[in-house]
């Protein structure tokens, strides 16, 4: 990991402001921002780890603890809530038995919210991975989350 | 090369694409199209047309605004207009492929429309659908026309004439133009464009920053990605007229992280513009140099704020500035920077290339020109589209939406998302421009409108974006950060049947607080829906309180499911309860336990609907409901 962030940091040395990016980039190759990371980080950008703790705690995108192999993110916009969309979030919750944040004992699902996907008019929606899924209906939710259940679905 | 050779050439490719020997599969391939299967669909042709040796050319193109009717796709061949087919699935992908393409049959039972002005078999004209009719789609021309990969399509349909044009004025001449143009930004708050440009056009400095808002980040909006997946171009000139206008040599993308397709297609965008010289040292041969860096965005709804998304862009937390100093003044890394909308620059080569007066002549008074709007929530034609400012909420939601799913009641349209409000049905002839919504309450907002009908709770909705703000809240001032949860308190307490009288009055004060006192936009805001609401709706939020119903049926704690007896024992819903709280026998009633129910509506959903046994009810005033819901 030391490697990645060290490659990570390279890339952005010359840029002004470049934290945030660089813990993109880290989420993306680590899946998470470890504490190990932002130790690396801040030695390489010569910040404390508090200042770094902070900005990245202050937005919605930087997870903390380890995610599971699929994300579920399920959209709580104000199209897919007129639409269900918190029909969704809670029957997920219930079949997975986790709640938005968490990851569950398997490792194989994470589940959060996500305030809008931008695919409003196929309301509600629901997103595993890079996969979307429009008009999705409570009963349903069942049937596509065991579609990742099998351990050979890979993306 | 020189433009205009550029622009031979790219017109050159665009008529061969339009006079293809070889079919032209074009599909409906931006965020939503994906959503709603076409890749699945992609596939299929690629596996039928290799079946059947066919030559077909696919190009993916972006949205055109039906998104109802996606997944989309137009199959053009020689000496014809393409035809639009909607709703395509890979089971019938074939069968369309088939049936045009080898028997030349059009398939008119699929098809949305032509593109183009001739009429195919009895297929109409797809821009005089009822959706599509009504709209002046300048911003939107080239969305789901063109493929935003190619720049060349972009320059073919008079793309980049714009800076051209403008880069032979001076600045000065190109800031008259925008003003004679009367077009004011369409990220939110409205203020005319020109005037910003102007403060920042007479600083001097050697460096200056246009940033691209595209944060987009009401919840219910996503006009701003339509075009920004269908047609990156028409914001990047506006960028680059912008940017010599005020005289700025570095430009920002600011776009959520959200958008990965609207960030694949900026940066492929970016490098076209550089192998044209529309990027980079004396662009297009003259003395202006200009070039544009994508940040993205990380998840907080304030940094669409113009302090907050400065300190983002700058690696820190979102949190907005006092201002003075504007940020035109003191901005990016202390230099003079504007910040402008997607939309806003979208519409700017259009501008110049037809003339301020010409776009002045569209819309109202007060509101000159055009406006993108994501029609959503309780309306039949859900999608993206524009239309002259000054339409009315009528003209939208029932011409071009087609009126109410499932043909249930109108009951209100929020717009301005979480800093908007909501308008109620009688306002519907209110023409949409921003003083007439500010006059009924709410803002125009960046251009989501999610319309509502019978079955949505407004206390419920006004809750939802308070959770939203609340949540979204930065913390930094205590009437925002504070207030904000009060009032969510109180409205959470209504919606489960422990409101009092008093809360209503508590909840008017609390909001001229947090309007007056917050800092930012956000907060100040943030009462809106609240507001609005409440003046319009305030039976509804005193059924809550006094008779603890809930008209709409929405408040799970004021509603419970029951079978009625018209059940016939199909165990359905017993098989289907997450939690087991349906008993009975197979062909007998069924009953369900009150105390095991968690209220998700999965037996309402899943009971047959030619038997509609399962029923909502609510407080005393017993209202019975069939089960199928509008949308299923
Ligand atoms: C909380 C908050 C969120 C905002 N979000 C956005 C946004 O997502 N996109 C946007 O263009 N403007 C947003 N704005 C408005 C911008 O601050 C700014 O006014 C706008 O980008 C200016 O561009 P325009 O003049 O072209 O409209 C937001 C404002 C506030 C207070």
């Amino acid at each position: 990991m030391q490697k990645i962030i060290e490659k990570i940091m390279r890339f952005h040395e010359e840029e002004k402001g470049s934290l945030i990016p660089i813990l993109q980039a880290v989420q993306k190759e680590c899946g998470y921002i470890s504490e190990e990371a932002v130790n690396a980080i801040a030695k390489g950008i010569k910040m404390s780890e508090h200042e770094i703790y902070g900005v990245a705690t202050f937005y919605a995108q930087f997870r903390f603890t380890k995610p599971g192999d699929h994300q579920i993110r399920v959209c709580v916009g104000t199209a897919c809530h007129v639409r269900g969309g918190e029909q969704i979030m809670e029957m997920v919750e219930k079949t997975l038995n986790i709640k938005s944040g968490e990851t569950t004992p398997d490792s194989i699902f994470s589940l959060e919210s996500v305030a809008c996907m931008g695919c409003c008019a196929l309301a509600p929606v629901m997103v595993i991975d890079n996969k979307i899924y429009g008009n999705v209906a409570s009963p349903a939710v069942d049937n596509i989350l065991s579609h990742y259940r099998s351990p050979n679905v890979e993306e | 090369m020189d433009f205009s050779d550029i622009q031979k050439q790219a017109i050159a490719k665009w008529q061969d694409l339009l006079s293809s020997k070889t079919p032209v599969i074009y599909l409906g391939a931006a965020t939503c199209g994906r959503a709603a299967g076409i890749e699945a669909v992609k596939e299929e042709i690629r596996k039928c047309t290799g079946r059947l040796d066919l030559e077909v050319n696919l190009v993916e193109v972006g949205c055109l605004g039906p998104c109802y009717l996606e997944p989309l796709i137009y199959i053009q061949k020689q000496g014809r207009p393409p035809i639009c087919y909607r709703r395509i699935t890979p089971e019938i992908v074939t069968d369309l492929i088939e049936d045009y393409l080898l028997k030349d049959n059009p398939r008119s039972d699929m098809a949305l429309g032509t593109l183009g002005d001739d009429k195919i078999d009895g297929i109409p004209r797809c821009f005089d659908h009822p959706m599509l009719k009504p709209q002046t789609r300048l911003v939107l021309r080239n969305c789901g026309i063109i493929d935003p990969q190619e720049i060349d399509h972009y320059i073919a349909r008079d793309g980049y004439l714009g800076i051209k044009k403008a880069l032979d004025m001076t600045p000065g001449e190109v800031i008259d133009e925008i003003k004679t143009s009367g077009i004011r930004g369409r990220g939110g708050a409205g203020f005319p464009t020109w005037k910003k440009w102007e403060i920042c056009h007479n600083v001097q400095s050697d460096d200056k920053y246009l940033i691209c808002n595209a944060d987009e980040g009401d919840p219910g909006a996503f006009m701003n990605r339509s075009l920004l997946e269908g047609d990156p171009h028409a914001m990047l000139e506006g960028l680059l007229i912008g940017a010599y206008a005020i005289g700025a040599n570095h430009g920002y993308i600011y776009i959520r992280a959200e958008y990965p397709l609207a960030i694949e297609r900026l940066m492929h965008a970016i490098d076209q513009m550089r192998l044209y010289n529309l990027l980079g040292d004396n662009i297009l041969d003259s003395d202006f140099s200009f070039d544009v860096k994508i940040k993205q965005g990380a998840g907080a709804f304030v940094c669409g704020e113009e302090t907050a998304l400065i300190a983002s862009i700058m690696g820190k937390r979102g949190m907005p500035r006092p201002r003075p100093p504007f940020p035109a003044i003191s901005g990016v890394w202390g230099k003079p920077t504007i910040i402008n909308n997607v939309e806003t620059l979208g519409t700017l080569g259009t501008i110049i290339r037809q003339g301020g007066e010409w776009y002045a002549g569209y819309g109202s008074k007060s509101s000159r020109g055009t406006k993108t709007f994501s029609l959503v929530g309780k309306v039949k034609r859900t999608g993206l589209i524009e239309v002259p400012l000054g339409t009315t909420l009528r003209e939208i939601i029932f011409d071009i939406g087609g009126g109410i799913l499932g043909d249930r009641e109108f009951k209100a349209v929020q717009t301005g998302g979480p800093s908007g409000g909501c308008i109620p049905a009688d306002l519907a002839t209110l023409p949409v421009d921003y003083e007439s919504l500010m006059s009924a309450g709410s803002i125009m907002g960046s251009g989501g409108m999610i319309v509502m009908d019978e079955d949505t709770c407004v206390v419920d909705i006004a809750s939802y974006f308070l959770s939203f703000t609340q949540a979204e809240s930065c913390g930094k001032c205590s009437p925002c950060r504070i207030g904000t949860k009060v009032m969510l308190d109180i409205l959470e307490r209504i919606k489960s049947g422990q409101g009092e009288e008093e809360d209503l009055d508590r909840l008017s004060e609390l909001a001229a607080t947090i309007h007056n006192a917050s800092l930012c936009g956000l907060g100040q805001t943030a009462p809106n829906p609240v507001l609005t609401t409440l003046r319009y709706f305030r039976d509804e939020y005193e059924a809550h309180i006094r008779d603890k119903s809930c008209p709409a049926l929405v408040c799970k704690d004021l509603i419970k499911y029951i079978i009625s007896e018209k059940c016939v024992g199909c165990g359905i819903c017993k098989k289907k309860c997450p939690v087991g709280a349906i008993t009975g026998k197979k062909k007998e009633l069924h009953v369900i336990d009150q105390s095991l129910c968690v209220k998700c509506g999965t037996c309402y959903q899943v009971c047959p609907s030619k038997i509609g046994a399962v029923e909502k009810v609510t407080g005393f005033r017993e209202t019975e409901r069939t089960v199928t819901n509008a949308y299923h």
